[in-house]
């Protein structure tokens, strides 16, 4: 679609960063597809958008995309991303993260900030495992799979990234994929429009070592695993049980408006200062 | 106390001068974990900052904190925090970041006993090397021991300054008996205070370059939210920031970064020097030890008995110049330090085998006091 393309380069570095290092068959372009998407609806300015990230395959996109962009330490992401926040409370923050990123090495800074709910939103690309380093098993690896370091079948019980963000008190946390692209790109959008601490899921394919680890075949029909086996949440509700078991639900879990990190902050500030002759 | 006692005197504890030195310096933001014996630096903070809201928050863990701050500086927020040997080893992974991404920041480490957990309420000066080489990989390090209390209110300005004037982090390591004792300090008139303030690029916007390579090495900075939109990566990366693997790059940025440090030696070199040139017998200290060294200095002009002190103020980089061209002909170098030999080597590095260069060691929690000075002074003469 040519028509299309001047749209695209408007937020991203085509000219100098591409071709970019994601394999083919990867979904992690489509979530950057959708976040740009997302953003382009809401007419935010690039300038106003800062992208931090921490390690891993998906921590990659801040290259190519044209906002302020970081690209920080493995696991870390939010905790700079909070820095930037509160020094600058005009930036709107956006964190891109893998499974391995943000629910292991940074499960501790992602728990603190949902509980917080500081004002960022974090779009996590989960694909399974730890595809930069050659597909070992992550923290959303699921029982019985085959990756780099389980050669015998994971034995560990694996984590819900939206239960455990909705626990830790997220004001936002949804799921989609890659394959209902317009349903992620919705989701992201409405991520992006609330206060608080907001999570989007964004499952995706690895055809590169999970896929193949697991024969789940080509890139193609590891989208159609997705297809196959997820339902939406709208849907869900309407069926028996015996018709959703095993399928993975998409959708919106939480929509809060819970008052943010900087709101309480900017509060605390007025509150204590009231009085006093600076 | 509410903010900075302009010119008035008082009797301030060191962690507390640190404080308010951060305050006088302009801090923005702090973010911070709890430990001892570092805390007061974050509880006074915690109280002033929001009062002239600045932002303060006390993250989840010390690898947090100062994620956090390098954060906050790259969004236009001059920003600190403060830590003791535990935490300062959880953030040799952000120190790191903030050497190869150039970003200002203050990181106070106030030095316990180690390693591990260690003696978290004694005095310990273990930290030295790690200040200088924790972190992986070649970087520059700027590291300031301060050894009283008007010092830690001044070198934590200095240290804000050559953060901004280097575009890189800046330890301040006071030990823990700079940091919990009390002295009266005078504090001086806000006219009389220099700091630099962030700097900002005036070139187009297209035309910036986040790394430019500059005479001195350091070009001004952009910050996130100012227009000029970059990229920041720990992976080595060309002067627009976005990663590269071609060797001319590399080696440009690796010896920008050494360079702009080691060449700038006139700015960062600070000596304390006490007879030094018109003695034979020289102790070389730093921080705690450096009080007990001017009291044995003392007892032994009583006794008619001269000995130099050389206290270097910026640890590091390591005054090797001055220290080779004064104390390469000494007959004793005295060594006391609160660990088991660190700085030593140093001194050892930059003096021919004609200078007895000799330890004091004590590792124990306690102070070297002057009389240990006095006796170990004896026994070399």
């Amino acid at each position: 679609m040519p028509a299309r393309l001047p749209y695209a380069y408007k937020y991203l570095r085509a000219k100098k960063k591409f071709p970019h290092v994601w394999c083919p068959g990867c979904g992690i372009g489509i979530v950057m597809g959708s976040i740009i998407r997302a953003i382009d609806s809401l007419g935010w300015e690039l300038d106003d958008i800062l992208m931090v990230s921490g390690i891993g395959c998906t921590s990659r996109m801040p290259v190519y995309v044209d906002f302020n962009t970081l690209h920080t330490t493995h696991g870390r992401a939010l905790a700079f991303g909070t820095g930037a926040k509160m020094a600058n409370p005009n930036l709107k923050v956006l964190a891109v993260m893998g499974d391995g990123d943000s629910m292991a090495i940074g499960g501790n800074h992602i728990i603190h900030a949902a509980r917080r709910n500081m004002d960022i939103t974090a779009i996590i690309v989960n694909n399974n495992n730890y595809g930069m380093t050659g597909g070992q098993f992550s923290p959303t690896t699921p029982q019985g799979a085959k990756t780099a370091t389980t050669p015998y079948g994971m034995i560990e019980p694996d984590f819900d990234i939206c239960k455990l963000t909705e626990a830790a008190g997220a004001n936002y946390v949804a799921r989609g994929d890659v394959y209902h692209v317009m349903e992620l790109d919705g989701l992201i959008k409405n991520a992006l429009s609330g206060p608080g601490f907001r999570v989007v899921e964004a499952m995706a394919p690895c055809p590169t070592n999970f896929g193949r680890a697991n024969r789940q075949g080509d890139a193609v029909k590891m989208m159609e695993l997705f297809k196959d086996n997820t339902i939406n949440v709208a849907q869900a509700s309407k069926l028996p049980k015996e018709k959703t078991e095993g399928k993975i639900v998409r959708g919106i879990f939480v929509d809060k408006d819970g008052i943010g990190y900087t709101e309480r902050y900017q509060d605390l500030c007025d509150r204590v200062s009231s009085g006093v002759k600076k | 106390m509410s903010g900075v006692p302009w010119g008035e005197t008082k009797l301030v504890q060191g962690n507390e001068a640190v404080a308010l030195g951060a305050l006088a310096a302009g801090i923005d933001f702090f973010a911070g974990y709890p430990i001892t014996p570092s805390t007061e630096v974050a509880e006074i903070l915690a109280r002033e900052m929001p009062i002239i809201g600045k932002k303060w928050i006390q993250m989840e863990d010390e690898i947090a904190s100062i994620s956090a701050i390098i954060g906050g500086s790259l969004a236009g927020g001059r920003s600190m925090t403060a830590t003791s040997g535990p935490g300062f080893s959880l953030m040799q992974e952000g120190l790191g970041y903030a050497c190869m991404t150039e970003v200002p920041l203050v990181l106070v480490n106030v030095m316990r006993g180690g390693p591990s957990t260690g003696l978290p309420t004694q005095v310990a000066q273990g930290d030295v090397m790690q200040a200088r080489w924790g972190t992986h990989g070649d970087h520059p390090a700027i590291v300031l021991a301060p050894s009283d209390v008007k010092e830690c209110f001044e070198l934590t300005i200095k240290a804000f300054n050559l953060a901004e004037q280097f575009r890189t982090p800046v330890i301040l390591m006071p030990d823990e008996v700079i940091g919990h004792m009390r002295e009266k300090l005078t504090f001086p008139k806000e006219e009389e205070v220099c700091v630099i303030p962030p700097s900002s690029p005036d070139v187009p916007l297209e035309w910036y370059e986040h790394y430019h390579s500059s005479a001195t090495g350091v070009s001004p900075m952009a910050h996130f939210g100012s227009g000029y939109r970059f990229h920041v990566t720990g992976l080595t990366h060309d002067t627009h920031g976005f990663p590269t693997r071609k060797v001319d790059e590399v080696i440009s940025k690796m010896n920008r970064l050494k360079q702009k440090i080691t060449r700038r030696l006139d700015v960062l070199e600070h000596n304390d020097i006490h007879n030094v040139e018109e003695s034979k017998i020289i102790i070389f200290c730093y921080g705690s030890v450096y009080r007990s060294a001017l009291a044995a200095q003392q007892i032994l002009a009583k006794q008619r008995k001269k000995i130099g002190i050389f206290r270097p103020v910026t640890i590091w980089p390591f005054p090797d110049r001055t220290v080779k061209e004064m104390l390469d002909t000494k007959d004793v170098i005295l060594v006391p330090e609160l660990n088991q030999g660190q700085m030593i080597h140093e001194v050892e590095r930059l003096t021919s085998d004609s200078v007895r260069v000799v330890p004091l060691h004590r590792y124990d929690g306690y102070e070297i006091t002057p009389e240990q000075l006095v006796a170990a002074v004896l026994e070399v003469m």
